[in-house]
């Protein structure tokens, strides 16, 4: 099946693949005189008349030898390039869709933040370079709060490094500590990034689920537990580190001490490291707390600790995030900054700074952003629970986070008629005839686990709550008619 | 051999005592990963904590002591009080204002129309720009042409994806004499066309080069482009200073000749546009077929870019597009005030011995100190070349912090341009000038002393 496709009006290009067997690669050239036919078929057939068409046309068909067989892309992105993201993100952007996708807060962020931010871009030298591993306002300011929440001093300059988001400290910590051929275990569902990024560094990811309890009612994240022996089993001599998600995206579940401590426990044992990715940290509900892996006995020295300011201020589009840990571990992941993009911007960090210290006077007190953001959420958690209950399908409460699963069993929808490939999960079908018929985006559960798992997940979709009021009511009104039909 | 290996066992066995003993459970085995081995050190974290320790004035690091010019403060005011989606994630490959703003802007300089969607990648900076290209398309063994002296990532960026440099250095046409202008500096056709192999598969160019402010013609251009083709390899154009050409210079793109548009990547820079370094927004620029690797790259590091920024540049953009060519240009206004800082930091380098190098374009200008010779009462520092020395003598001693050029040739050319330091003049800050001229006018002085008594090839000056 020949492929074409024609680059607008005044494009010297026409790339495609060619029929031709013995050369199955991009090709273009006056050397292959069967891309040249098709390429001049092709602009006669599509009446392409378009003067500059036809000389850069001539220009191409005449210019040397320009065979691009060679330009493939490295082996180190082989298989990496799909993403639920882009597939879904699209999908949603149609304005008319209520989107509990994605997970960013429609809500404003906190109107002082905004103002750091524009005071800052007023002072001359915040639009220019600042310390490459983190402007030294805010890595001092994230000093004083973690160094108060883990009860440690925190070198600002050695133990912290500022990344774009926490994605870049994900990053980060891979390239810098993951070597080729490592084992790097994860605990299922995961944050979709983090499969790529150890296949990136050439290691190899190994996968153990959280498995739920059977024979409840109601269902919580707590609910979801992993066994020991599993996890015992899935370390060994290779394995250079392990990836938690405290509070996990997207079940919501907030780990407990003791099982911290399991976990600890065999990374000692294995002489492992840990990554733990808490940018959720904030985010805790009532009746649960956030512990930090890093605070357990014998864990700071091999934990790199990941927040965000994006999730921690409402600002996802400022991305801005940060690994704490050793500076024999965090000296790594600066060797990587210093390669990658060198330094993060200025006037962000200033207002992120800012941010910090404001919230750090009244830390515990009702008025500190960090509890007021949960309580917001707790109500509007519980809101979108009972809409979901009300129409049948079960949500699985979570401790903390942004997010709530949604078992869809119950609704018993036949997706047969729904294009996609034969072995697309159903939770991908559901997804997107969702966003079709019903105009509310999700995301497929199954993004966030591996092959194995997928049966055990397939019948869940992930809603993000963290939605002004009215967005909540826009879902609640589709669901409702839902019910009706 | 056995003594050897029984020795060996046991040096095992203490290192583990010892890390038990004091409680700090550091793995035996290596933390890092090998892909950081060779790439840990960087003079700009060395130069520039040095400049901060000693509270130099900086003419070392790369950036405006000026701010961004008004339309662009008030485009990221505008963006920072918008609404709520301002502060929220955007299309992760690149703002769609900013993305469309840019293929409008460039297609009509490129001759070739940008797809924004498909032919553009937003990045954290130039910087991340230049690191998506090489981890998507460097495989381990792959050779990549650097033409020396180069901007100096491009060395370990190679080597952290796997690839081999080889380098090519720029060459002053003039036997003898005072080599004056970056145009003199020039690739010998010879010796680039014998740096490929079939193993090459990119030549990284930068123009206007940082340091020497050397702004490649089209018939140089020409020459790489051949070759480039001849051989099937990609060509990496740095381009982040295109606006800053002085003397009438023309900055050509090498994307716009024929037969380049398809294997050449144009890294552009915010920052540098708009003297908003602190802003960190760049991107790349290139063939769909090419962008799409560097975008799998790109949602696997970092994955989107802060949004109001882009939203300012954007705007930006749009700007530039309307008033292009014209005298309210920011693309006018610019290189014309700099290219007076220019020919100030030229004289006051040339009154005092130091020959400088006229760059053509750029934020730089490269000095000889080979007439100048100091006596560096500083251990820590023998082992390290000349210009290294004298840099850190500079900052230390006389408060005047630049940058040693050597740091941007590879290890085998270094000795040969160990006698060149680099300036940056992107200052209007006056005070600056000022204590410049107070600190070479001093230095000269004594310069001045030792020449009435003494031949300077016999005498070291001494300062304490």
């Amino acid at each position: 099946m020949m492929r074409s496709r024609i680059m607008m009006c005044g494009s010297p290009l026409l790339l495609f693949h060619c029929v031709c067997p013995l050369k199955p690669s991009w090709i273009l050239g006056q050397s292959d005189p069967c891309s040249m036919i098709i390429a001049r078929q092709l602009l006669h057939r599509t009446g392409f008349a378009c003067r500059s068409a036809s000389i850069n046309c001539r220009r191409f068909c005449t210019s040397q030898h320009i065979k691009m067989s060679r330009h493939t892309h490295s082996k180190r992105i082989e298989g990496l390039d799909k993403n639920v993201w882009v597939a879904f993100t699209s999908l949603a952007a149609d304005p008319s869709v209520v989107n509990l996708g994605q997970g960013f807060p429609d809500i404003p962020p906190p109107s002082y933040i905004k103002q750091a931010l524009a005071e800052a871009a007023s002072v001359d030298k915040m639009n220019q370079y600042t310390r490459g591993f983190g402007h030294p306002s805010l890595v001092k300011a994230l000093s004083q709060v973690y160094g108060t929440v883990c009860g440690r001093q925190i070198d600002p300059f050695k133990e912290i490094l500022v990344t774009v988001g926490g994605y870049g400290s994900l990053f980060s910590c891979m390239q810098g500590l993951v070597e080729v051929g490592d084992e790097v275990i994860i605990i299922e569902p995961f944050f979709d990034c983090y499969v790529p990024m150890v296949r990136m560094a050439g290691a190899k990811p190994v996968l153990i689920p959280l498995r739920l309890k059977s024979g409840k009612k109601t269902i919580t994240s707590a609910d979801w537990y992993l066994d020991p022996d599993e996890l015992s089993s899935k370390f060994n001599s290779k394995t250079k580190a392990i990836i938690i998600n405290t509070p996990n995206n997207p079940i919501g579940k907030v780990f407990t001490r003791d099982e911290l401590q399991m976990i600890a426990d065999l990374c000692i044992k294995h002489d492992t490291l840990c990554f733990s990715d808490e940018v959720y940290e904030w985010l805790i509900y009532r009746g649960h707390e956030h512990i930090k892996i890093a605070t357990l006995p014998g864990m700071w020295d091999r934990t790199i600790t990941i927040g965000s300011a994006g999730k921690t201020f409402s600002v996802t589009g400022w991305k801005l995030g940060w690994s704490v840990g050793p500076e024999h571990l965090i000296k790594h992941l600066q060797t990587v900054m210093q390669n990658t993009l060198y330094t993060c911007a200025t006037p962000l960090q200033e207002a992120v700074a800012q941010g910090l210290l404001r919230n750090f006077e009244m830390m515990g007190q009702p008025e500190c952003y960090f509890t007021s953001l949960a309580e917001e959420l707790e109500g509007k958690r519980n809101r979108m629970a009972a809409i979901v209950e009300d129409v049948g399908m079960t949500p699985v409460i979570p401790e903390g986070g942004y997010f709530m699963l949604v078992d869809v069993t119950s609704l018993n929808q036949d997706l047969s008629h729904v294009v996609g490939d034969d072995d697309e999960a159903y939770d991908y079908k559901f997804v997107k005839w969702m966003v079709k018929e019903k105009k509310l985006a999700a995301i497929p559960v199954t993004a966030f686990v591996g092959d194995e798992s997928k049966k055990e997940f397939e019948k869940y979709i992930r809603l993000c709550f963290i939605k002004q009021d009215s967005t909540l009511a826009a879902a609640e009104e589709i669901l409702k008619s839902w019910k009706k039909v | 051999m056995g003594l050897i290996r029984n020795l060996a066992r046991s040096s095992t066995v203490i290192r583990q005592i010892l890390i038990r003993n004091n409680h700090k459970i550091i793995m035996a085995r290596q933390l890092h990963a090998s892909r950081t081995d060779g790439v840990d050190k960087n003079v700009w974290v060395e130069f520039t904590q040095l400049a901060a320790d000693y509270k130099a004035v900086n003419l070392g690091q790369g950036f405006p002591d000026f701010s961004p010019p008004k339309f662009i403060q008030e485009a990221f005011c505008k963006a920072v009080s918008g609404g709520p989606i301002m502060h929220q994630y955007t299309r992760a490959f690149g703002h769609p204002p900013l993305v469309r703003s840019l293929a409008k802007f460039f297609s009509r300089i490129v001759g070739h129309e940008i797809d924004p969607l498909e032919d553009i990648l937003v990045t954290v900076g130039a910087y991340q720009a230049l690191f998506c290209a090489f981890q998507a398309l460097v495989n381990e063994g792959d050779e990549v042409i650097i033409v020396e002296p180069f901007f100096d990532c491009y060395q370990p960026m190679v080597k952290m994806a796997g690839g081999k440099a080889v380098y090519v250095p720029l060459r002053p046409k003039a036997a003898s004499g005072a080599v004056l202008s970056s145009g003199d500096w020039v690739l010998s056709a010879e010796e680039l066309a014998s740096k490929f192999t079939p193993r090459t598969k990119a030549v990284v160019i930068n123009t206007p080069n940082n340091p020497i402010g050397k702004v490649y013609k089209t018939e140089e251009l020409q020459m790489i482009a051949d070759l480039c083709i001849k051989h099937d390899a990609l060509c990496i154009s740095d381009e982040v200073y295109e606006w800053l050409t002085y003397d009438g210079a023309k900055h050509v793109k090498i994307a716009s000749l024929p037969g380049m548009w398809e294997r050449t990547i144009t890294v552009g820079s915010a920052g540098k546009t708009f003297s908003a370094t602190g802003w960190k927004v760049g991107w790349a620029i290139s063939s769909g077929h090419i962008v799409k690797h560097m975008k799998t790259i790109h949602q696997n590091t970092v994955y989107h870019c802060a949004t109001a920024a882009q939203e300012a540049v954007a705007q930006g953009f749009e700007r530039e597009y309307e008033v292009f060519g014209s005298p309210e240009s920011y693309f006018q206004q610019l290189p014309a005030m700099l290219q007076l800082k220019r020919n100030k930091l030229a004289s006051c380098l040339e009154s005092v011995g130091l020959q400088p190098i006229m760059p053509q374009g750029g934020y730089f200008i490269t000095a000889d100190i080979s007439s100048v010779k100091v006596d560096y009462n500083d251990q820590s520092s023998v082992d390290e070349p000349n210009d290294f020395r004298f840099v850190k003598w500079l900052t230390k001693e006389k408060g005047l912090a630049a940058i040693p050029v050597s740091a941007f040739y590879s290890p085998e050319h270094s000795k040969e341009f160990d006698k060149y330091i680099r300036f940056c003049f992107v200052k209007v800050n006056e005070m600056q000038f000022m204590t410049l001229n107070l600190i070479l006018i001093r230095f000269s002085f004594l310069f001045l002393i030792v020449l009435l008594y003494d031949s300077p090839s016999t005498q070291t000056l001494s300062f304490s």
